[in-house]
C-alpha cells in the first residue's frame, strides 16, 4: 500500500499528517520525504541516517576532437541547453532535461554523457520506521529528477507514505504518480478551498482514490466541508484549531508521541483508508 | 521601479496575506502574482480581467497510428518511460523534448503545442495587477511566473509606478527561481516552527546564491520564542535583518473569509497599524533602496 500525503496549498498539515500517521502505524511502515525542495518530515521523526547517495542527471560533454560543428545537437534541444557559434560548442548544464537527443543525433559521436549532481537521497530508520527522503540542491531548478530516485528507492515495508510538495504542478505530479491513494490535507479557509480544488483536479487527472483531511477544521467558514460533500470527497479525518497542537508541531514533536489519544486517530484514518479502497475495489 | 518579491520557503506562513495588505498601503504600484501554481493573490485583490492571453507550453508527442510502423525505436530513445509498448503518448509522463519527434524513421509522431495556462491583466483597487493561471498537472511553470514578471514589470515601466509588488511561490526550485532573479529585494515570509526554520535557512542560501538582498517577518513569532531567536541569528548569520515580527492573529483568516485584506477589514486594529509600520520598514530599507532611482519613502 503506497500513499501520499498532498495539498494544493502550502502549509495546511502535509508533514503533520504524513510524520504522525507514519508513527502511529510504527513497524512495516516506511516515509519517504519527496518535498525535495524543502524536506520537513526529518525534523518530527529524528531519523538515523545510514546511507547518503547522490542524484545526479546525465548531462553533455562535447569531444570538440571528433565535432565538425553541424549544429545538429543544438537544434534537436528544445531547452536551448547546447548552442554552438562558429567553432564553439557551448553547454548549459542547468537547463539540461537529461534527454540524451543530442547525444542520439550527433553522426561523430562527438557528445558523450557525464553526470551532474543536483540533490542527494539519505536513507535509514526512526526508531521501527523505515526512512527516506531526497533533498534538491539550493539554486538548483528541478525537483523530478529527485523526487523520482528517491521514489525509486527499495520499498520493502508493506505500507509506504510519501509526503508530497505543495503545488499541483509537475513535482507534486511526479510524487503521486503510481501511488494507491491520496490522500489530501487542507484547512478551511478561502485559500485553502481554492487550492483543494486545484488538487482535487490533479488526482482526478490521475486516477487515484482519494480522501480529505481537514485541518484547524474550526477556524474559516464551513465552505470546504460543503464542497467536499458535494464532490464525493470523503472527510477522513478533523484535526481542531489548538494552540498546543501549533506550539508542539512548532518544536518539531509528533503529535501522537506527546498528546494522548491522537495515535490512535491516526491509526483510525489508515483503518478509514482501507475502507475507502475496499468499497473503490469492490465498486470495479 | 522598483521590485519587491514576497516570498517564504515554508508554504502557509502568510506571503499572500502579507503581499495583499502591502498592495493595500502602495500608491502608484503594480501588483503581481508570481505563484501561478495554486495563485490566491486574486481572493483578495479581486482582479476585473481586462486582457487575458493564452500561455502555449512546448509540444507533447503524439503518435500518429497511421503512418507508425511499430518499429520501438521511440520506446528505446525515450528517457521519460512516456510510450507505451501499444504506442500511446503518456501526456503526463512526457518531457516535451520531442527526441522521438525528430528521430522516428517514418516521420509518424506529431509535436502540437500545448496550450498550458492563461494570464491575465486586470485591474483591482489597488492598482494594476499582472497574473496567471497554469493548467493542472502542467510543466513550464518557471516560464510562466517569468512570463508574468516581465509583463508586470514592462506595465510598471509603461504607466510610470514605482513599485512592482510580487507574490512568490513556495519552495526553492525552477518557480522561486523565476520569480527572484532580478528582484531589488525579497521579503522572506516565515514562522517561529523548525519546518519555518529550516526552511528559511534554505530560502536565504538560495537568495545568496543569486545575490538578492533580502529582508526577514516573522509571523506567529509569540508561537515559539525558542525559534524566533534562532530566526532572528539566522537573518544575522546571513547579513539580513528581521523587519517584522507579527503575533498570531486570528483577523488575517477572517479578513480573508470577507476577501479583504486585514486593512481594509480592520483599519483601527492593531495588526493593520503593526502592518503599516512594517510596510513603511520595508519600503524605506537600504535593501530596497540600494539602487538610486524612484523615490518610495513617499510611500510612507
Amino acid at each position: 500500500m503506497i500513499l501520499s500525503i498532498a495539498s494544493g496549498k502550502g502549509g495546511t498539515g502535509k508533514t503533520t499528517v504524513a510524520t504522525n500517521l507514519a508513527f502511529s502505524l510504527g513497524s512495516g511502515t516506511q516515509l519517504i520525504d519527496c518535498d525535495v525542495e524543502e524536506p520537513n518530515a526529518h525534523l518530527f521523526m529524528d531519523p538515523d541516517i545510514h546511507t547518503t547517495k547522490p542524484v545526479a542527471v546525465p548531462v553533455p560533454r562535447i569531444k570538440e576532437e571528433l565535432c565538425d560543428y553541424c549544429k545538429l545537437c543544438s537544434e534537436i534541444c528544445r531547452f536551448n541547453a547546447i548552442a554552438v557559434f562558429g567553432n564553439t560548442v557551448l553547454t548549459f548544464p542547468e537547463l539540461c532535461h537529461g534527454c540524451g537527443g543530442c547525444m542520439a543525433v550527433c553522426p561523430r559521436d562527438a557528445i558523450v554523457e557525464t553526470q551532474r549532481e543536483m540533490g542527494r537521497l539519505e536513507e535509514g530508520t526512526a526508531g521501527n520506521i523505515g526512512f527516506s527522503r531526497g533533498i534538491l540542491n539550493v539554486g538548483e531548478a528541478m525537483a523530478p529528477p529527485v523526487i523520482k530516485a528517491v521514489k525509486s528507492l527499495d520499498r520493502n515495508h508493506s505500507i509506504t507514505i510519501i509526503d508530497a510538495p505543495p503545488g499541483t504542478s509537475c513535482p507534486v505530479i511526479t510524487a503521486i504518480k503510481g501511488t494507491d491513494f491520496v490522500l489530501m490535507v487542507t484547512e478551511p479557509t478561502p485559500f485553502g478551498l481554492h487550492d483543494l480544488k486545484l488538487a482535487v483536479g490533479a488526482v482526478k487527472l490521475l486516477n487515484i482514490p482519494y480522501g480529505l483531511v481537514i485541518n484547524r477544521s474550526d477556524i474559516g467558514t464551513t465552505a470546504v466541508h460543503e464542497y467536499a460533500k458535494k464532490e464525493g470527497l470523503p472527510v477522513l479525518m478533523e484535526i481542531p484549531f489548538d494552540r498546543g497542537i501549533a506550539e508542539a508541531y512548532s518544536k518539531g514533536e509528533l503529535i501522537a508521541k506527546a498528546m494522548p489519544g491522537w495515535k490512535e486517530k491516526f491509526r483510525q484514518l489508515y483503518g478509514r483508508i482501507e475502507v475507502v479502497l475496499g468499497q473503490r475495489s469492490k465498486e470495479k | 521601479m522598483k521590485e519587491l518579491v514576497i516570498i517564504s520557503g515554508k508554504g502557509g506562513t502568510g506571503k499572500t496575506s502579507l503581499t495583499a495588505a502591502f498592495a493595500a498601503f502602495s500608491e502608484n504600484g503594480v501588483i503581481c502574482d508570481g505563484d501561478v501554481d495554486a495563485a490566491d493573490l486574486h481572493l483578495l485583490t479581486a482582479p476585473v480581467v481586462k486582457q487575458q492571453i493564452d500561455f502555449n507550453g512546448g509540444g507533447i508527442a503524439v503518435i500518429n497510428p497511421e503512418k507508425c510502423i511499430e518499429c520501438g525505436q521511440c520506446i528505446e530513445l525515450c528517457r521519460f518511460e512516456a510510450i507505451s509498448e501499444s504506442f500511446k503518448v503518456d501526456g503526463i509522463a512526457c518531457e516535451g523534448c520531442g527526441v522521438c519527434v525528430d528521430l522516428c524513421p517514418e516521420k509518424a509522431i506529431d509535436f502540437p503545442v500545448k496550450t498550458c495556462g492563461q494570464w491575465f491583466v486586470s485591474d483591482t483597487r489597488f492598482g494594476p495587477m499582472v497574473h496567471a493561471r497554469l493548467g493542472i498537472a502542467e510543466e513550464n511553470s518557471g516560464r510562466l511566473v517569468a512570463l508574468v514578471r516581465k509583463e508586470a514589470k514592462s506595465l510598471a515601466e509603461e504607466i510610470k509606478a514605482d513599485l512592482l509588488i510580487t507574490d512568490g511561490p513556495p519552495g526553492v526550485g525552477c518557480p522561486v527561481i523565476a520569480a527572484i532573479s532580478g528582484a531589488d529585494a525579497l521579503l522572506i515570509v516565515t514562522e517561529p516552527t523548525v519546518s519555518g526554520v529550516h526552511d528559511l535557512d534554505r530560502v536565504m542560501a538560495l537568495a545568496a546564491h543569486f545575490k538578492i538582498p533580502s529582508m526577514v517577518c516573522v509571523n506567529k513569532f509569540d508561537l515559539n520564542p525558542d525559534q524566533a531567536r534562532i530566526i532572528e541569528d539566522i537573518a544575522k548569520k546571513r547579513g539580513s535583518s528581521v523587519v517584522g515580527r507579527i503575533p498570531f492573529d486570528p483577523l488575517f483568516t477572517k479578513s480573508m473569509v470577507c476577501g479583504q485584506t486585514v486593512v481594509e477589514f480592520d483599519p483601527d486594529s492593531y495588526l493593520t497599524g503593526l502592518l503599516k509600520e512594517i510596510w513603511n520598514g520595508v519600503i524605506s530599507s537600504p535593501e530596497l533602496n540600494r539602487k538610486k532611482g524612484v523615490e518610495l519613502t513617499r510611500m510612507v
